[in-house]
């Protein structure tokens, strides 16, 4: 008896010993790509400081560089494709977690679980090849004759552009915030529920006084990690937003993301001061999920104070 | 620069029968010869790596494959694009380095390297006009600049009208369409427009990327094709290959000479032809805006960059021996890709280099085939 409590304690250790490294894997990798990151591109950091955020000149063939137009693209086809997707996702799981027949269920479950699979080149070329030239023909035209008197909604209708980065990126997110909306939607007590219904509510009330308010915290989280995601897609935005440096008013206009930018340009970049300025995009990508990460922490956080 | 997938499978399969049916052909005696003398002396030598630049990429490929189905030696050639050729030659990651853009003779004494010409290729102007098809447009250089750099914003535009009075020119935008990506592409077209305007050298420069003032940009020559083909209006320059794959409506252009000349190998190769190279310091010549009244302003050459100072004799011979052998006996898988092989006279010089610079601890590597 003795002998196998004394087995149980080195396997307790051993086991202890093995998660605790597996765990510092965690800083270690982080702080190894963080440096990595930042030694690389000290020489932009010396030559720009804190003005690469906000100067929108990127130039290989003078040697100046800027942020600016990667960021502000970065973050606009991030909230456009967020617009699109969560209405759809959340209108999506209610129906598979309060309406659907079970025949129905799970099919779609498995086509959303299909589509979060679909490679990200995949969604690039289809956007290219098949939404460009609708939105081109069809959805532009349309936008520029009836919302035409909002900048939004001018300039030529090429396809390819903010919008069209935005709608592909809300198709690309849309199977992860729904999947995990209906997880939270199920995890709603069934009593409270059907007492809702028993009191007369309708199902959009039972929606969204009911079921909506119970799983806030999960959705929340959802929605976070759509959007984490949309910031760092690269392949299937390079193929669709156009890949020009610029600030723009108009949704129709060719843009850049950081991480297309680093698709774009990484392999043929030499001189040391136009590679460093694509480490510090990397740098810049790695904060901007960052805070989008502490927002949703802090966000979650007040929810949990207000009693959820 | 990259050729598609069908190019280069075909490119593939051709070299299969190539060698299928060069067993039974005796073609090339010579080379026989010469390649039984390149296996008894490499055969230390099984793997030569190579890496960057992806515009060669299909021919290089084709050659490696064969010389590897004919000698056994294995030529590991990664197109991670021109600046990673660069960088990696310079940290001796690899045997040799690919670049489209040559570095200058100050820049390879600096890093102790050498650098040669390999192949050559023709960059040509696409657009997409309703009812304008390949060959029809002519353009003279200074427009090209100015449509390039947004000046000039719609195709019925009096000054375009004026050279194409036969063309029905719509009112329709100008979409310019540039490569997203650092491009050896790039580098020879910017150097071109910076050649034939002066504004173009000063406000923009020349680059394997630069600040582009109008249009959007596609990643890679199939980007480039691609945004050209979708959008009404498009003008967009890629890789001669491309051009001709996607069935694009290419524009002629006006050359040194003031002749309109269609992008071609014959007109490719005149730009070759006509350049100076004996003269050219670390052959750093590039083929833009070349004299003669045939020649195709944008045309280029794609380089090896090598150590000057060889560690290994062997090696350095072995990777000489396959350089030798394209320049020898793959003209034809060259020309098959839509590429230019070099001009003779441009060889002896390149391998009168190979056996005065190149040395491995204070001996030539080079003696001749």
């Amino acid at each position: 008896m003795f002998c196998k409590k004394q087995k149980n304690m080195t396997q307790d250790t051993l086991f202890k010993l093995a998660t605790g490294t597996a765990a510092f894997l965690i800083p270690l990798i982080m702080g190894g790509i963080l440096g990595a990151l930042v030694f690389n591109a000290l020489p932009a950091i010396r030559a720009f400081g804190l003005k690469f955020l906000i100067t929108n000149e990127w130039n290989p063939a003078t040697g100046k560089f800027g942020a600016a137009a990667s960021l502000f693209g970065t973050v606009l086809s991030s909230l456009i494709a967020m617009l699109m997707a969560v209405p759809a996702s959340l209108f999506i799981a209610a129906f598979l977690s309060e309406f659907a027949p079970r025949w129905l269920k799970k099919p779609v479950r498995y086509g959303i679980e299909t589509l979060a699979a679909i490679p990200s080149i995949i969604y690039g070329m289809w956007g290219l090849f098949v939404v460009a030239p609708f939105m081109s023909q069809h959805v532009q035209p349309f936008l520029t004759r009836y919302f035409g008197f909002i900048p939004l909604f001018k300039g030529p209708p090429m396809g390819i552009g903010m919008l069209n980065a935005g709608f592909i990126l809300a198709l690309m997110v849309l199977p992860f915030i729904t999947s995990a909306m209906y997880e939270v939607f199920v995890m709603t007590p069934r009593e409270t529920r059907e007492a809702a219904y028993g009191a007369g509510a309708t199902a959009w009330e039972v929606l969204s006084r009911v079921t909506l308010p119970q799983s806030l915290p999960g959705v929340v989280g959802a929605l976070f990690l759509g959007f984490g995601r949309a910031i760092g897609e690269t392949m299937a935005v390079t193929f669709v937003i156009g890949n020009t440096h610029q600030i723009s008013s108009s949704l129709f206009s060719a843009g850049t993301t950081i991480a297309s930018t680093l698709a774009n340009e990484f392999t043929e970049a030499s001189e040391g001061i136009y590679l460093g300025a694509l480490f510090e995009l990397g740098i810049i990508l790695l904060f901007v999920n960052l805070i989008v990460i502490v927002i949703g922490q802090q966000w979650l956080k007040k929810l949990k104070q207000r009693g959820f | 620069m990259k050729k598609s997938i069908t190019a280069q499978a075909a490119g593939f399969m051709l070299a299969f029968f190539v060698v299928i049916g060069g067993c039974g052909k005796s073609d090339n005696k010579s080379g026989a010869t010469s390649l039984e003398a390149h296996k008894q002396r490499n055969n230390r030598v099984k793997t030569i790596t190579g890496a960057g630049a992806t515009f060669p990429y299909p021919v290089y490929a084709q050659w490696a494959f064969r010389y590897h189905n004919l000698t056994g030696i294995k030529i590991n050639y990664q197109a991670i694009g021109s600046g990673g050729g660069i960088r990696q030659i310079k940290s001796g990651i690899v045997d040799f380095g690919a670049s489209d853009a040559p570095l200058t003779k100050e820049e390879l004494d600096a890093a102790g390297l050498v650098q040669f010409p390999m192949i050559i290729g023709g960059v040509v102007i696409v657009v997409n006009i309703p009812g304008v098809a390949a060959g029809d447009l002519k353009l003279t250089p200074e427009l090209l600049a100015d449509i390039m750099r947004g000046r000039i914003k719609k195709w019925n535009d009096s000054r375009i009208k004026k050279i194409n009075p036969a063309v029905n020119l719509p009112d329709l935008d100008i979409t310019v369409v540039h490569r997203a990506d650092g491009s050896g592409t790039t580098w020879i077209f910017t150097d071109y427009l910076s050649k034939v305007s002066p504004e173009w050298k000063t406000t923009i420069g020349r680059g394997k990327a630069v600040r582009w003032p109008a249009g959007i940009g596609g990643k890679g020559n199939e980007g480039v094709s691609a945004y050209v083909k979708r959008i009404n209006g498009a003008i967009g320059y890629v890789e001669f290959a491309y051009a001709l794959q996607n069935n694009m409506a290419y524009v002629l252009l006006k050359n040194r000479a003031g002749n309109y000349v269609k992008p071609a190998i014959e007109t490719f190769q005149a730009a070759a032809a006509n350049a100076d190279w004996e003269h050219a310091p670390g052959f750093y010549l590039v083929l833009t805006n070349q004299p003669g009244k045939n020649t195709w302003p944008i045309t280029g050459a794609s380089f090896i960059l090598m150590h000057k100072e060889q560690p290994d004799a062997a090696k350095a011979r072995a990777i000489l021996d396959f350089f030798h052998w394209c320049y020898r006996h793959g003209k034809n898988d060259a020309v098959k890709l839509h590429y230019v092989p070099l001009p003779d006279k441009v060889i002896t010089a390149v391998e009168r280099m190979w056996a005065s610079e190149i040395k491995s601890h204070g001996k030539r590597v080079w003696e001749g085939k």
